[in-house]
Order: structure tokens, then C-alpha cells, then sequence
């Protein structure tokens, strides 16, 4: 083979360059951490769900089972995981708001509504609904 | 002209994002007083009678039928890619469908029952 020789060219391309993902890749920078943390909040989410449930079942079966229900919810245990649940279903809601502006584009005379507006609008709507809920539960 | 294949996931979606929307804006209030503000005595909890008929209401059951029923499918999408993206288990996602989708449907209809009862 010399230079004037044409090059032969075949079917075969290298493999492509794929570098392993580590199973804990979202432990490496806080902002995957944060990504996690906001996805597994759907499972407190869900958590509440459950307990909410069971709240309505121990109603459906009569005032004893009420009291009950009322009594295992102030074990060590249940109050614990709640407070956990707390805490993760106010980081979804944060979150959730936060990222309102990014979902809903809103434009007003051919110009964007500002981010802050939008946000506002649903923090806004989630103190007054919890009011509502508050009163309506306590009153 | 060849129809293309429509994908489920468009409806999906809007069941995981309104169960996001309901849940972010009730489940917090909800939380607070009957998982922690009742349970520790920061306030009084509801008498039975109230309570039977705060929930027995048509509006209660109806909104708290949704806010059950969409929470669970917004649980179910989102930690079903979680498991996806966080744990990088690919190779078991018909089993991940089945057991988040499935339990969400499950336990809707738990809470159609209920509030059905009441």
C-alpha cells in the first residue's frame, strides 16, 4: 500500500462512547439530591393518601373507631413518619409551584406575565385553600 | 394514510399533573392537622358528629374522591420513573407498571368505596 492507493471503507463504525451510570449518581451534587427529594415525595404523597383513608374508614365504622384511630395516631411511630411526610409533601408543593410559571405561559398584551405573578398566584391559592380546609375541619 | 400508533402516556401525564395540583394544594392542610396538630394536642380534633358530616358531604366526597384518585396516579407516574431513572432498573418495567399503575387503581377504588359509604 502507498499514498495513491484509494482507502477502503467498510460497514463497521466503532461503538459509541457510553459511560456507566452509577446507581448513586444522584448523591454526587445537591441538585440531583433536590431531583430525588422531589420525586420521592410522591411516595409521601401517596403515604397521606393512605392515611387519609384510613381517617375516612375509622369514621365509616363509628365513633370508636374514631377515637381509636385517633389514639394510634399519636404513637411515636405515626407521628414521626408524619412529620416526614409533612416535610416532603411541602417540598412536592414548593416545588410543584415553583415550576407553575414554567408550565403556564401566560402573555398579556403580547408580553409575558411575569414568573413571579404566576407563582404568587398559586401560592396564593394554596394559603387561602388551606384556610378554607382548616375552618371547614375545625369550625 | 397510516394511523400511527397512539401512546397512552399524553393521559397519563394529565392524570399525574392534576394529581399534582390537587395534592400540593390540600394534602399539606390535611397533613398538618390530622397527621401532626391533632395527634400532638396543638389543637382539638373534630368531634365525630362534625367530622361524619363535614365528610359525608356530596362536595366533600366528591372532591376528596379526586384528590385520593389523582394523588395515587400522580404517585404512580412519578415514582414509576423514578424507579426508572433513579435506580436505573429498566429491565423490570412491565413489573413497575403493573405494581404502580395497579395499586393506584386499587386504592382508588378503595376510596370510591368509602366515601361511597359514608
Amino acid at each position: 500500500m502507498n499514498q495513491t492507493d484509494r482507502p477502503i471503507y467498510t460497514e463497521f463504525h466503532p461503538r459509541w462512547y457510553r459511560p456507566r451510570t452509577s446507581t448513586y449518581w444522584w448523591l454526587k451534587r445537591p441538585s440531583y439530591l433536590l431531583f430525588i427529594g422531589r420525586e420521592v415525595s410522591s411516595a409521601f404523597v401517596a403515604w397521606s393518601i393512605v392515611y387519609l383513608l384510613l381517617l375516612i374508614g375509622a369514621v365509616h365504622r363509628g365513633e370508636d373507631d374514631y377515637q381509636s384511630f385517633l389514639r394510634w395516631t399519636s404513637s411515636l411511630g405515626v407521628v414521626l413518619l408524619n412529620v416526614l411526610s409533612l416535610f416532603f409533601v411541602v417540598l412536592h408543593a414548593a416545588t410543584w409551584f415553583n415550576l407553575a410559571p414554567q408550565a403556564m405561559v401566560l402573555r398579556y398584551k403580547g408580553k409575558r406575565v411575569p414568573e413571579t405573578w404566576i407563582a404568587g398566584a398559586n401560592y396564593g391559592a394554596w394559603a387561602f385553600l388551606s384556610l378554607i380546609v382548616a375552618l371547614i375541619v375545625l369550625l | 394514510m397510516a394511523a400511527t400508533k397512539r401512546s397512552i402516556e399524553p393521559l397519563l401525564w394529565v392524570l399525574f399533573s392534576a394529581g399534582g395540583v390537587l395534592a400540593a394544594l390540600l394534602i399539606p392542610v390535611l397533613l398538618l392537622l390530622f397527621g401532626v396538630a391533632f395527634p400532638l394536642g396543638w389543637l382539638t380534633p373534630p368531634t365525630y358528629e362534625h367530622l361524619l358530616a363535614v365528610i359525608g358531604h356530596p362536595i366533600s366526597r366528591v372532591v376528596l374522591f379526586l384528590l385520593c384518585m389523582l394523588s395515587l396516579f400522580h404517585f404512580a407516574h412519578r415514582f414509576r420513573y423514578t424507579l426508572y431513572d433513579g435506580l436505573q432498573i429498566k429491565h423490570l418495567n412491565e413489573l413497575i407498571n403493573t405494581v404502580c399503575y395497579g395499586g393506584a387503581i386499587a386504592g382508588s377504588i378503595v376510596a370510591g368505596y368509602l366515601l361511597w359509604q359514608i
